[in-house]
């Protein structure tokens, strides 16, 4: 089984990464763009074969390393076996 | 005196701080960071600078998952007196022992430079060589110094005093110009400038070599 973890900043958490790639879209002409927000996915392959528990060992590992809860947030997607 | 300092893969300030250390009194020992215990009878740990693990994932994220920060928190959690410096202020923030985080600079920059701080508390045993509010020169050199704390936080850590220095001009983003701040017990103290890398004349000045002195100093019972 293969899970995705999205890693975003929270609202609120300011990004100068993001900021910075907007700018950089303007420069390049794609006017319009009103915020840049960037964040990573991590891609998991598991042996589990069990969706709701993958899903709630997945969400554990992402509270305890892949994500810093102080100022990310994250979403758990089950891609499929 | 006795003072351990932990050693990751990608460390790169450990034997600065080892002279530090040593050129304050104390006697160091280095922690591997396999190594699941501390050695008897540290009174002080010491986190340094560098590249922890090359700051995968996030700065001190992978560092702060490792045995030897299990046992630096045990350590921190029976009174002892725990101090990171750049990259171990990160590692101590992500271990949780120090609240808020470290984000990346700004304006996006690595910066490194000789920063003007602020010593903005002298009551803990590593800002007790100090003058209140004095002004001094440590080097900073950090892409990810951005102190970011929610606004309920940034209060109490004021209210309690437990912001031990503060940019003295604006450098990196941090809020309220946050440079390190203290635990609740003020035993534990993260910091990004660099006293180590300034305690001696042909560094160019000495001004870190008083958070050392003053340490053991403030450690050695009166």
């Amino acid at each position: 089984m293969k899970a995705r973890v999205h890693v975003m900043l929270k609202d609120g958490v300011l990004d100068p990464q993001g900021e910075a790639v907007r700018h950089a879209l303007g420069a390049l002409g794609f006017d319009g763009v009103r915020s840049v927000r960037q964040g990573k996915v991590v891609e998991l392959e598991l042996d589990a074969s069990d969706e709701a528990a993958a899903r709630d060992e997945v969400a554990q590992m992402a509270d305890r390393l892949l994500a810093n809860t102080v100022i990310e947030k994250f979403d758990v997607e089950i891609v499929g076996s | 005196m006795k003072a351990g300092v932990v050693v990751f893969p990608g460390s790169n300030c450990d034997r600065d701080l080892v002279v530090a250390f040593e050129g304050a009194g104390f006697q160091v020992e280095r922690i591997w960071h396999k190594d699941s215990d501390v050695p008897q009878g540290v009174d002080v740990i010491g986190i340094p600078g560098g590249f922890s693990f090359g700051d995968y994932l996030r700065c001190g994220a992978i560092a702060a998952r490792s045995p030897v920060c299990r046992a630096v928190a045990d350590f921190a959690g029976r009174g002892g007196f725990v101090l990171g410096i750049c990259n171990g202020f990160q590692v101590l923030t992500e271990t949780g022992l120090l609240p808020g985080a470290l984000m990346r600079n700004a304006n996006l920059r690595f910066v490194c430079k000789n920063a003007e701080v602020e010593v903005t508390t002298t009551d803990s045993a590593y800002t007790a060589g100090y003058v209140p509010s004095e002004r001094v020169v440590l080097p900073v050199a950090h892409h990810d110094g951005n102190y970011v704390a929610e606004d309920a936080l940034l209060d109490r850590l004021e209210a309690e005093d437990r912001v031990a220095f503060r940019y003295a001009q604006p450098l990196n983003g941090s809020m309220r110009g946050i440079a390190g701040i203290l635990s609740e017990n003020r035993r534990v103290l993260g910091m990004m400038p660099h006293p180590e890398r300034r305690v001696d004349t042909v560094q160019g000045g000495e001004d870190g070599a008083r958070l050392f002195s003053g340490l053991i100093g403030a450690l050695i019972p009166a």
